[in-house]
């Protein structure tokens, strides 16, 4: 069994109940640290522990922390990161369904350190059943003085409020999450500045991940240095997958990065293998906008090495022959999976969630998804490939936010490794129909 | 002060200048077009990306190349930055994506839009563009609207630069115009079609880069290269008075504020947008309104300039090219000679 | 309904005026999305004109500013909806593991396609993108409800049982 650090008390019942998590140790490590520590010695921790951000970009959390400007007089913020919207990624659910007191731990630890007095978790509006699990533990920890106002004796006060979203993939990038918040349309702000000096209601302000927030956690109870050594070099500790499609055990898996990704889809701890003993067509490794990647070389890198669960080895290779760790949204795809179709899926939730506010991604984003549906149909040309080649890269990198880049590459990728499935489409396009080329329940 | 280069020009530019306004200071065809950044309104740009640039080296403290193209309209200079615009060709075939995105949904209506000869998007597509689209599915499309009894809202054309919500915001009280809907279908609204009822809404048509939002007190009676532009002035108790005025022969058919050499309406010398009312804009169509200043200068906009219908034919071709290369979309009959400027 | 009806209960807008007061002096506009689920649910499951008028009055804001965020988050119907708004998810595990044969066992039963209303009001179905429930695919979400690893036959229960309780599908 390889290390579990948020899911460690995953098999005990009600440890969403305040008492339960208490009896488990729970807000012991908190305590501890309001009582023994400065905040920036815990910034350090955080530092020297090499998390690095899980909400998909892999930025080290200690590194953002230290940008957060300090202004004399001015509010600072920590908001979190639940709006979890990108398809293939479940595991903020699970953890703050199972473990709402864990994020507030985390929270209260993180907002110390950073000097907020008021924080927010930013939940997608989906999640509404999550969000009153979150309230209720918000709620047990305000009765036992854990939340408000000098908190566990210690004299730091920190009000932490939910706060909920309504359909809007958008407002997962910080900046739309933050309009969202302020009560507006979720359009990603034009950087900079940055939030770290101006982001909620203009003042300086964190975003991070549900994960990221509760990986704090372990992080003071161990030590910034004992949790690096957890992992594998730059991927330093636990990360949460998701893990979906073909596979026999679906779920959400906490894995020690430096597994191999053959291990994770084969072995019974895991996905336990594809489904149905069919072989393995494709995988996308880290949420859908990641590149996909064929079976051989999500299985191995282009230099024939065993692909690794960790953000180098998923990389490895760049766009050619490697992919992302992204959010940790790991879908898996059997031998007759139809990969135009499963793009098709992906291009129609880039264009439905697209802001509109510039232009490359309100206008690309339809485009593309209309070509690939007019392919899927059958009535496709070799030139419209190309065409939707062209697009992509005229979307990526020229957009407001990177949802842009978060449209093009599954788009590229699917091109690149799968272009003669695209040509099938085109040229055979009666065969296509009669294969079944998609699932169907009864597989 | 930073110093920046630009497509090899050096020029030195006051703290927090952007490398769009420091490219005006240099001017030129080196300057790169707007479509969303309009300088005397606050938190404008960014939107259209047409502005786009490539800076290959960042700062000479940090001399990296940004990775990605920069809206030259929202990014502020480093000293020691190198920026390419009209000089690096991945940077015009990058802007060309752009406004390949900005007319894929556009209906190409030239031929009976009151914007065509001074819409921007035309100058643009002309500078910028391929001359064929390769977008071939229905475009959206939107009825048209009245905005009071004196504008017009033809959201089709809407490029979504946001410039008429940033003056609804900024330059008119109690906002009821703003946008609703998201992504593709996002469109420009006023609250229920409620009027915009105030001394200076009017001065959204003047900031609409295209022929999305028009003078209705003007539609349909003329077109703008045949009237003539005068620079005049009134007294007006709520606004500066400066106006231009679009004579054809003796009548006065349209109002407008003066714009610049950028399109922008004219600044005064405290460095502040002379915008102007409703009533000059709307209600003063008498000659004997207005003292003349005296001719005006047009010097950007080849098409409006007095005498270059040589390039408003080329404009006008290259729009019916455009136009026949679409399988959807509306057709537009043109009569014998509608080439022909002196044909009215 | 008419505009005089569109008025919180006493209760529900006291929880708007506690929603409120979560935030910094000045910034209450931030309470707007929570209190448009909350007249959403109370209003006949979608927003109305009037019923956006009447939160841009709760909060003391341009009837436009409302408007403008409303139209902007996919969870806040504009136009009416049936009293039980089923909405399957679609996008690609969803997808992978038989959404389509189940969004289209629903519009059989239900004799409506994706989008639409059945004529006695009761269920309109909707098509979603992922809703976070990828690894119980495929799923759909009814009110605040998620109902996961579905089957031909546990549709049919649910469908079965929405009828008989009349159900109406809130996400608060
Ligand atoms: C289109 C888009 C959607 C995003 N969605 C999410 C999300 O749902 N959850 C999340 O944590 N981060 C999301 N991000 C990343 C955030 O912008 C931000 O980087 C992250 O919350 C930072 O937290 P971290 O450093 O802890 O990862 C998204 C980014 C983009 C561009
Ligand atoms: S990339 Fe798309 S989502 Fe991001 S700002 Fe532009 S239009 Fe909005
Ligand atoms: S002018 Fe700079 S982005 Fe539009
Ligand atoms: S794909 Fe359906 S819930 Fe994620």
């Amino acid at each position: 069994m390889g290390k579990k650090l948020l899911l460690k008390n995953d098999h005990i019942p009600y440890i969403h109940k305040l008492s339960v998590y208490r009896e488990h140790g729970g807000y012991s490590v908190l305590e501890k640290t309001l009582k023994t520590m400065t905040p920036d010695a815990v910034v350090e921790e955080v530092k020297k522990s090499g998390l690095r951000g899980r909400g998909g970009a892999g930025f080290p959390t200690g590194l953002k922390w230290s940008f957060l400007a300090k202004p004399e007089g001015v509010a600072r913020y920590l908001v979190c990161n639940a709006d979890e919207s990108e398809p293939g990624t479940f595991k903020d659910r699970y953890l703050m369904e199972r473990h709402p007191h864990l994020l507030i731990e985390g929270m209260i630890a993180a907002s110390f350190a950073l000097g907020a007095n008021t924080s927010y978790i930013y939940i997608r509006g989906e999640y509404f059943y999550v969000a009153r699990i979150l309230e209720q533990a918000v709620a047990e920890a305000y009765e036992a003085g854990i939340l408000g106002q000098n908190i566990l004796g210690t004299g730091y006060n920190l009000d932490l409020h939910v706060q909920i979203g309504a359909g809007a993939y958008i407002c997962g990038e910080e900046t739309a999450l933050l309009e969202s918040l302020e009560g507006k349309r979720g359009n990603p702000r034009i950087k900079p500045p940055f939030p770290a000096i101006e982001g909620l209601y203009g003042c300086p302000t964190v975003v991070n991940n549900v994960e990221t927030i509760m990986a704090v956690v372990p992080i003071l109870e161990l030590s910034g240095d004992e949790y690096a050594k957890i992992g594998l070099g730059k991927s330093a500790g636990t990360k949460l997958i998701s893990a979906s499609g073909h596979i026999n055990n679906p779920g959400v898996y906490e894995i020690e990065m430096g597994i191999t990704v053959e291990d994770f889809i084969y072995s019974q701890e895991y996905c336990g293998g594809i489904k149905g003993g069919r072989k393995l067509k494709a995988v996308v490794a880290g949420g859908s906008s990641v590149p996909i990647l064929p079976a051989d070389l999500i299985l191995k890198t282009a230099n024939g090495e065993p692909r690794l669960m960790t953000y180098e080895s998923l990389g490895e290779g760049g766009f050619i022959s490697g992919t992302m760790m992204g959010s940790g949204g790991f879908i898996v795809m059997d031998e007759d999976t139809s990969i135009v179709k499963n793009l098709y899926t992906f291009a129609r939730f880039y264009h439905h969630e697209s802001c509109g506010q510039c232009s490359p991604c309100r206008e690309g984003t339809g485009w593309m998804e209309k070509i690939i549906g007019k392919i899927l149909d059958g009535h496709g040309t070799l030139q419209d490939i190309d065409l939707l080649w062209d697009i992509q890269s005229k979307i990526e990198g020229k957009t407001i936010c990177p949802l842009g880049e978060a449209a093009a590459w599954p788009v590229a990728a699917a091109i690149r490794h799968f272009r003669s499935e695209f040509e099938e489409y085109v040229t055979k396009p009666d065969s296509i129909k009669d294969i079944k080329h998609y699932y169907r329940l009864q597989n | 002060m930073p110093i920046v280069t630009i497509d090899d020009i050096k020029i030195e530019v006051p703290e927090g200048t952007s490398i769009l306004q420091a490219a005006r200071m240099i001017g030129g065809d080196i300057v790169p077009p707007t479509m969303c950044y309009y300088s005397s309104l606050k938190t404008s740009g960014g939107y259209c990306r047409t502005c786009i640039v490539k800076v290959e080296q960042g700062s000479a403290k940090d001399p990296r190349p940004i990775p990605k193209p920069v809206a030259s309209c929202r990014t502020t200079v480093m000293d020691g930055m190198v920026v390419r615009n009209i000089t690096s060709p991945e940077n015009l075939e990058a802007r060309a994506g752009v406004v390949e995105f900005l007319l894929l949904n556009h209906p190409l209506d030239c031929p009976v839009c009151d914007q065509a000869g001074e819409c921007h998007l035309q100058d643009l597509s002309y500078e910028n563009g391929k001359s064929e689209t390769r977008y071939e599915f229905p475009r959206r499309e939107f009825d048209p609207i009245d905005i009071g009894d004196k504008i017009k809202l033809h959201m089709n054309r809407c490029i979504l630069c946001y410039r008429c919500v940033k003056v609804a915001d900024q330059i008119t009280d109690g906002r009821c115009h703003g946008v609703i809907n998201r992504g593709e279908a996002a469109e420009i609204s006023t609250y229920i079609e409620q009027a915009i009822d105030n001394d200076f809404s009017g001065n959204v048509i003047d900031v609409c880069p295209v022929g999305a939002l028009t003078d209705k007190t003007f539609r349909f009676k003329s077109r703008v290269w045949y009237t003539k532009p005068l620079d005049a002035h009134r007294d007006c108790k709520k606004c500066s008075g400066k106006v231009r005025l679009w004579y054809q022969g003796e009548e006065v058919l349209r109002v407008t504020a003066r714009k610049d050499e950028w399109g922008e309406v004219e600044k005064n010398e405290a460095g502040n947008a002379d915008w102007i009312c409703n009533e000059c804009r709307f209600d003063k169509k008498e000659a004997k309104d207005w003292t003349i200043d005296g001719p005006t200068k047009v010097d950007r906009h080849s098409v409006i300039s007095a005498n270059h219908y040589e390039g408003l034919k080329m404009i006008k071709a290259d729009t019916l090219r455009m136009m026949g290369a679409k399988p959807h979309g509306i057709k537009v009959e043109l009569g014998e000679g509608a080439l022909d400027p002196n044909n009215k | 309904m008419t505009t005089e009806q569109i008025v919180f209960k006493t209760e529900i807008l006291a929880l708007a005026h506690k929603l409120m007061k979560r935030y910094p002096e000045g910034k209450h506009k931030s309470a707007l999305i929570p209190i448009l689920h909350l007249a959403q649910a109370e209003f006949g499951g979608w927003l109305s004109p009037p019923t956006m008028d009447y939160v841009a009055s709760v909060l003391n804001i341009a009837p436009i500013e409302v408007y403008e965020t409303a139209s902007f988050y996919s969870m806040f119907n504009l136009k009416p909806v049936g009293k039980c708004l089923i909405e399957v998810c679609r996008t690609s595990s969803c997808w992978l593991c038989g959404a389509e044969d189940i969004i289209e066992h629903i519009e059989k039963t239900l004799h409506i396609s994706v989008g639409e209303t059945t004529s006695d009001g009761m269920f309109t179905l909707k098509a979603v993108e992922c809703l976070g429930s990828c690894g119980t695919a495929p799923m759909m979400q009814v009110g605040a409800d998620y109902h996961e690893n579905l089957t031909i036959e546990k549709v049919d229960t649910l469908l079965k049982d929405f009828k008989s309780e009349n159900k109406q599908s809130r996400y608060c």
